[in-house]
């Protein structure tokens, strides 16, 4: 992580002070036993306690909080609901940790205009409760949409299980209301589409806190299907699986969401929620398709028939609405059923070309049997994002950094057939090192020259994204001596 | 381009001095050249969208038209990757071999801007970020943009994004990089996701309705869940000298049952479901016993294509203007418009397009309080010779100006790309 300023460590008091100023008293949180519950996010092998917590209750407490900051050159870093699986919002030990959590609030439900207004603590799921009477919901359903914040979402740019048909958070929210690092109040967007001059909505979505604090949003909302009908398929090879995959999007056919689960995670899912899984199977399909009742039908009877060419061994479609969110049930519960199984677990997220599947599944399963760690794998099979889950016990010597190295092994084959680091997640502090594998010296370069454009002492979220000193150079500068780098043997950039 | 092509080209378009590069390298050791005397310098692909914007005071033009051809198409994928300035319509017609498509509708501008079909290169397209009537459900070229390969203003090549829809390794430049009218990067490559085509394709015409009624269809259509994919409405105004006969021209369809206003609304799908869905959204509207017409699939894509490439001001000296709103605002924004103005409303009311007669820098500065007032932005898409220059083409305030300002600064420190194409120190 970035160098610690132990000179401000010593000022704590003063500055504790000079924020009390700022927000209420109640709201600055400074005590052990306080801070301790913001010492990490969903990312829980990694800890580390900030100096102070604050809850700003208003735009203008945040953008006093920042402002402040800004001139005393203090490091923030800003927190949704702490559910981020990549480290983004782990503080740093001399930090103030920026927490959004009283931003709650929807402001406002606009029909007319097809969107909501809300503040970003605002959780994923209770958009959709806001405005369900009506028929509407909110398309991006990350699996922690009970729990993780709007504000979250857009600063990862967060998927979920529909986004191959209805995209993830960049295809749907239409503005936000920002505070840029010097304290700066500005709003991209609004209820329009698009916008004019530089897409900074699309640029700060998924930036991962480095570039400001999102402090109100504005969403789509869509309107429900008629229909929606979820058909579970079971292979009795992965690669049958892949290939029925394959086939139903070259058939034209856009489901609404397309997951796949291996054997290990089908035993796990059904033990956990009995959710009437095919056990026999080694590979699993949920096909959700929705549209009008004469649609959905056709799409359910072609998914069949491509499913049985692909030598599917079993194929159950959801008969009611009750069943078809059972079948989910068990998919959603894929973290927890493997909590079950094993003491601790650390969840990939790579993308990959759909048609690697296979390939890259066989590699996970030699690089299991490598560590001699066992693994379990979920896949939104329709927009190619894998999602391992490594089982380990954390109180085993180095098991940590073995499932780490495990881990970063299965993102490197990700992008060696074409594929990406992350797909939701975000690079946070997890993937940060990797991003060499993907970017270069140029590539990442004039990324961190656009964080310095916005964010010019690099305080907002440092140590996150992008490569630090250790392995890369700082800030894409390195000096280069004869043509012989210092370290020829360690990737860079 | 041949010797003869170029020269044509060139006198076309009055060019001082326009260099082709063959490839990347050599468009970066340009770039590289011009960053090092700081001279500014001016990119096009083929010329097709130059009128959109300021006008440039660049004395070398680079224009980026060698770089064309597909790199790798992969329909089970969902993706196409090509060289920057290959032309949309060999995208679309590659496309239309495995029964795919580019769902935002690239708008052909050559209609409005040239007198003739002119679709012009991707690299333009995404420059723009302009889309067509499917905007409203599908989104516009930004998120259709997986990827791209660049120059910056530096000389430097950079990439972002990747071939995949679920992708969030590092900021999405792609995003930044479309609707920048090349004031970024010189773009090289772009991967672009493309959707399955439409089994069919039938639009339901509502006629002779005035605008209140007009956008209250447009409103309960939008929000329905017969998942329409085009929104229209083409008023009926005696008091602008042609409006009516223009119209009628615009739209000679065989199926159109009855002259007048029409507000039409596109139903996309299955064969089997899309008689589904209009008899549902006929209930849903109660317009049984309201004149109504069905256009099918042929006559169908004959008229959305016409919306979309803007033939209703086909041959039009007037001004052009785009106005992004949102849709509960429109009627409140056309009331306020002078009576020498014609327009027509897409994307379900969200986007009105105006064609103004004498219209002044004033005036024109005028409706953009308004619009701006009713939430929304502006844009001069076509000059006229009444008014053949205007200082602000784009809509912008003072705190995103600023931003916008060193977001430019960071990819092209010295200002050499396209500079104030969009607004005046960008």
């Amino acid at each position: 992580m970035p160098k610690i300023d132990r000179k401000l460590l010593m000022k704590k008091n003063e500055v504790i002070k000079d924020l009390k100023k700022i927000i209420k008293n109640e709201n600055v949180l400074d005590h052990e036993d306080q801070i301790r519950p913001f010492e990490t996010d969903g990312l829980s092998a990694y800890k580390q306690k900030p100096f102070v917590v604050v809850f700003p209750e208003n735009t203008e407490e945040v953008s006093n909080i920042l402002s402040y900051c800004n001139r005393k050159r203090i490091k923030v870093v800003p927190r949704g609901a702490g559910t981020g699986l990549s480290g983004g919002a782990l503080p740093l030990e001399d930090s103030v940790l920026l927490c959004l959590g009283k931003f709650n609030q929807i402001i406002e439900i606009d029909y007319k205009n097809r969107c909501v207004v809300v503040q970003p603590g605002v959780t994923n799921l209770s958009i959709t409760h806001a405005v369900q009477d009506e028929g509407f919901y909110y398309a991006p359903d990350p699996s922690s949409q009970i729990a993780c914040s709007i504000g979250g979402n857009i600063a990862e740019n967060s998927g979920g299980v529909h986004s191959l048909k209805y995209g993830t958070t960049t295809n749907n929210i239409l503005g936000v209301e920002v505070v840029f690092m010097d304290g700066t109040i500005s709003r991209l967007g609004g209820k329009t589409f698009d916008s004019e001059g530089y897409d900074l909505l699309g640029l700060i979505t998924g930036s991962e806190g480095l570039l400001c604090v999102i402090t109100e949003a504005t969403v789509k909302i869509l309107k429900k299907p008629q229909t929606v009908k979820a058909a579970l398929i079971g292979f009795s090879t992965i690669e049958d699986g892949g290939n029925c995959v394959s086939d139903i999007i070259a058939g034209g056919i856009i489901p609404s969401g397309m997951e796949m689960m291996d054997k290990a995670l089908i035993h796990a899912t059904d033990n956990f929620v009995k959710a009437g899984y095919p056990r026999d199977a080694e590979a699993m399909l949920i096909v959700e398709l929705d549209g009008t009742e004469i649609e959905v039908k056709e799409l359910i009877e072609n998914v069949s028939n491509i499913a049985k060419k692909n030598k599917s061994t079993s194929i159950k479609i959801s008969k009611n609405e009750k069943q078809r969110l059972k079948f989910w049930a068990g998919r959603k519960a894929a973290f927890p059923a493997c909590g079950d199984m094993s003491p601790d677990y650390y969840c990939m997220d790579g993308t990959i070309p759909r048609g690697k599947l296979a390939e890259v599944l066989k590699e996970i399963k030699r690089l299991s049997q490598k560590y001699d760690l066992p693994v379990a794998n979920a896949f939104h099979a329709g927009d190619g994002n894998l999602h391992p889950l490594i089982m380990y016990n954390a109180n085993e010597k180095n098991s940590l950094e073995k499932t780490e190295k495990f881990g970063a092994d299965i993102l490197k084959y990700c992008v060696k057939v074409g594929g990406v680091l992350t797909g939701e997640h975000g690079v946070g502090v997890e993937k940060r090192e990797l991003m060499c594998e993907m970017f270069n010296n140029n590539d990442i370069e004039q990324q961190v020259k656009i964080k310095k454009a916005l964010d010019p002492s690099s305080l907002l979220n440092p140590g996150k994204v992008y490569p630090i000193l250790r392995k890369c150079a700082e800030e894409g500068r390195v000096h280069v001596h004869r043509g012989k780098t210092k370290f020829p043997g360690i990737p860079q950039f | 381009m041949s010797i003869e092509e170029k020269q044509n080209f060139q006198a076309s378009h009055n060019f001082d001095n326009i260099e082709y590069p063959d490839g990347e390298k050599e468009l970066q050791s340009l770039i590289k050249k011009f960053y090092k005397s700081g001279v500014p310098i001016e990119l096009i692909g083929s010329g097709s969208k130059r009128k959109i914007g300021k006008p440039l005071q660049c004395t070398t033009t680079l224009c980026l038209s060698k770089l064309n051809g597909i790199i790798e198409y992969l329909p089970e994928e969902l993706y196409i990757k090509v060289k920057a300035c290959t032309s949309i319509k060999k995208i679309q017609e590659e496309l239309k071999k495995n029964n795919q498509h580019l769902a935002f509708e690239p708008i052909d501008f050559g209609y409005l801007l040239r007198g003739k079909s002119d679709y012009g290169t991707v690299a333009g397209y995404v420059s723009c970020n302009i889309s067509g009537p499917r905007r409203f459900k599908v989104g516009s070229a930004r998120d259709h943009v997986l990827g791209f390969k660049g120059v910056n203003g530096k000389g430097e090549i950079i990439k972002s994004g990747g071939t995949v829809v679920k992708n969030v390794t590092g900021y999405d430049l792609s995003k930044l990089v479309c609707g920048s009218y090349g004031t970024l990067v010189a773009l090289t490559e772009i991967t672009l996701k493309v959707l399955p085509l439409y089994e069919e394709s039938k639009t339901l015409i509502i006629h002779n309705q005035r605008i209140e009624s007009a956008t209250n269809f447009l409103d309960k259509a939008t929000n329905s869940s017969s998942d329409i994919s085009g929104a229209t409405f083409f008023p009926i105004d005696s008091k602008v000298i042609g409006y009516t006969t223009n119209l009628e021209k615009t739209f000679k369809l065989n199926d159109l049952k009855h002259k007048g206003s029409l507000t039409a609304i596109r139903i996309e799908g299955s064969k089997n479901s899309i008689g589904e869905r209009i008899k549902n959204l006929i209930d849903e509207l109660k317009i049984i016993n309201l004149d109504i017409s069905i256009l099918e699939k042929n006559q169908s894509e004959i008229f959305w294509n016409k919306v979309k490439n803007l033939e209703f001001f086909f041959n039009s000296n007037n001004s052009i203007l785009r106005i992004v709103i949102p849709p509960s605002e429109n009627a409140k924004l056309i009331y306020q418009l002078s009576d020498n103005f014609k327009y027509f409303l897409d994307w379900g009311g969200a986007l009105v397009w105006v064609e103004a007669y004498e219209l002044s820098e004033q005036m024109f500065e005028s409706i953009r309080k308004k619009v701006v007032k009713l939430g929304g932005y502006i844009t001069m898409i076509k000059n006229s010779d009444y008014l053949p220059y205007v200082e602000d083409v784009f809509t912008i305030n003072k705190a995103r100006f600023n931003i916008s300002q060193n977001i430019k600064k960071s990819f092209d420190p010295k200002r050499i790309l396209n500079p104030d194409k969009m607004y005046t120190g960008i």
